[in-house]
């Protein structure tokens, strides 16, 4: 059965070499937990992909119950967190999911920086990485204010003092982010619930479709 | 793939009408024991993955997410804590050398240097060896930067009191505010003498406290109604015996609704 939809839709848009693309590609040995167990650590970049996904759909969920709004941004929270079923894992998952992520980030980095897997020719790849390592900072920042309670809005507060600080483009930078010169409030909340769930993830996916596909054009370094 | 002549496609389309075998490439000729990652590593990446899932899940369920009070900008003595991987840069600017006149140095230069160096390592490190005894110093840098990051981390979270901030900062559960009765007679003395400044649900403002959750009797709220306390002036309430009388029992009736 499943093989005559696969033929069907192969008949028609001829998957199977697309198929083959995304899914034939070699394990060498010496990435290979299965034979040499220190190559674990060739799994941080997989693991970090993992916490993302799970960032991806835990965010989705939480957006159908989180209201962007001052009134409302904390209750929704603290509804969530007490009323609806399952919503406390939900959120826990991606309260923690965006600490491990960091972690994970941070492994994955010093595992390439230590083997020297950004010489040539991974140097891009080592750049788009960096990229992605302030992206995911900036969610971090973006995220936490969104709750909307005391530890989000002071911190945001001193976030966005030490932006107006930066010479010259300060006070620009801090009214394009708080949507206001001095007030953090309504605009700030939706500006930075708009970055944390659109423009932020965008980017991401960008620059992630960029790393994956530099990984696979170029293979995995050799051994050491 | 098959291109020229004698080509035969699908229909009208550009598919080609030959199919080719769905069949991983063979991968034995490689070095080593290189083997396919469809089907035969990913089931065993999987087994990484659920492993990882399994301890992740149980670090949610051990340690339900945060969530303090709800936001109040008039709250002055907050002291604001990013999240813990922010916390480097903000000790960082504790520093003399990296606050007041030269702060550009600890939001700019510094943290510009050090990041700046990290995106263009590859051309900072060019060097043909990869292992990390041929470059040390890429790796000693990496290693300096690593311990600070650790260091003034560990500095400025040391210092905090995680467990008293939380429990001075527990929320509030909406359903347990108290429910104005706007109906009550005292409400509508309230309303005339304390609303100002006390807020429409006796929450307080910029001006005055809260009054819920106030330890005092009728007859000291009748005394600070009429002779004021600090720095509330006296004469806020004029009217009848009778309004004042309303007036305590309103907001008595209140505070002990509160503390049920
Ligand atoms: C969400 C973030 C990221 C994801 C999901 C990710 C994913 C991956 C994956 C799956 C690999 C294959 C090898 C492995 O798993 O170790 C890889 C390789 C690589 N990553 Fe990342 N990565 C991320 C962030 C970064 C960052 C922050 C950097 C550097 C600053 C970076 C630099 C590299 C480089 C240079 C390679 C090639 C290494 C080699 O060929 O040995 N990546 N990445």
């Amino acid at each position: 059965m499943l093989q005559k939809i696969y033929d069907w839709i192969d008949d028609r848009i001829d998957i199977t070499p697309i198929w083959r693309d995304i899914a034939d590609h070699e394990v060498p040995e010496h990435v290979n937990p299965a034979h040499h167990f220190s190559a674990f650590v060739y799994c941080f970049g997989g693991l970090t992909f993992f916490v993302v996904v799970i960032q991806i759909l835990s965010g989705m969920f939480l957006t159908m119950y989180y209201v962007p709004d001052i009134e409302n941004a904390w209750k929704s929270v603290y509804y969530l967190q007490t009323e609806v079923a399952h919503a406390q894992i939900v959120r826990g998952m991606h309260h923690w999911g965006a600490s491990v992520v960091i972690v994970m980030l941070l492994l994955h980095t010093l595992r390439v920086f230590f083997q020297g897997a950004y010489k040539k020719p991974r140097e891009l790849n080592w750049m788009v990485g960096v990229l992605i390592f302030f992206i995911m900072l900036g969610l971090g920042f973006t995220g936490y204010l969104l709750p909307w309670d005391n530890k989000a809005y002071f911190a945001t507060q001193v976030g966005l003092e030490i932006a107006e600080q930066v010479p010259f483009i300060g006070e620009q930078l801090k009214t394009l982010l708080a949507g206001d010169a001095n007030i953090v409030g309504a605009q700030t909340l939706t500006r930075f619930f708009a970055i944390h769930v659109f423009f932020l993830p965008g980017a991401l996916f960008a620059l992630l479709a960029v790393h994956f596909i530099l990984i696979r054009r170029q293979g995995i370094s050799g051994p050491l | 793939m098959h291109k020229g002549k004698g080509m035969k496609f699908v229909g009208d389309s550009r598919i080609s009408a030959e199919r080719k075998p769905n069949v991983p490439k063979d991968y034995s000729e490689y070095p080593g024991r290189t083997e396919a990652f469809w089907p035969n590593f990913l089931l065993k990446e999987w087994l990484v993955g659920a492993v990882f899932l399994v301890g992740f899940l149980c670090l949610t369920l051990a340690h339900p997410s945060p969530l303090e009070g709800m936001a109040d900008p008039t709250n002055s003595s907050y002291i604001p804590l990013p999240d813990w991987y922010f916390l480097f840069l903000y000790e960082l600017l504790k520093y003399e050398f990296a606050s007041g006149d030269f702060i550009i140095m600890g939001i700019l230069v510094l943290p510009g240097i050090a990041f700046g160096a990290l995106l263009i390592a590859p051309f900072l490190d060019n060097g043909p060896g990869r292992r990390p005894h041929q470059r040390p110093v890429a790796v000693g840098m990496m290693l300096l930067a690593l311990a600070s990051v650790i260091w003034l981390t560990y500095e400025s979270a040391s210092h905090v009191d995680w467990e008293s901030r939380a429990e001075a900062n527990k929320p509030i559960p909406p359903g347990e505010q108290v429910e104005i009765d706007t109906e009550d007679p005292g409400y509508a003395v309230y309303e005339n003498s304390c609303m100002s400044c006390h807020g429409d649900d006796l929450q307080g403002g910029a001006a005055a406290p809260s009054l819920i959750g106030i330890d005092k009797s009728a007859e000291e709220i009748a005394q600070i109604a009429q002779e004021g306390i600090g720095s509330m002036p006296p004469g806020q309430f004029s009217g009848s015996d009778e309004e004042l009388q309303q007036l305590t029992d309103f907001i008595v009736s209140v505070n002990e609704e509160q503390s049920e």
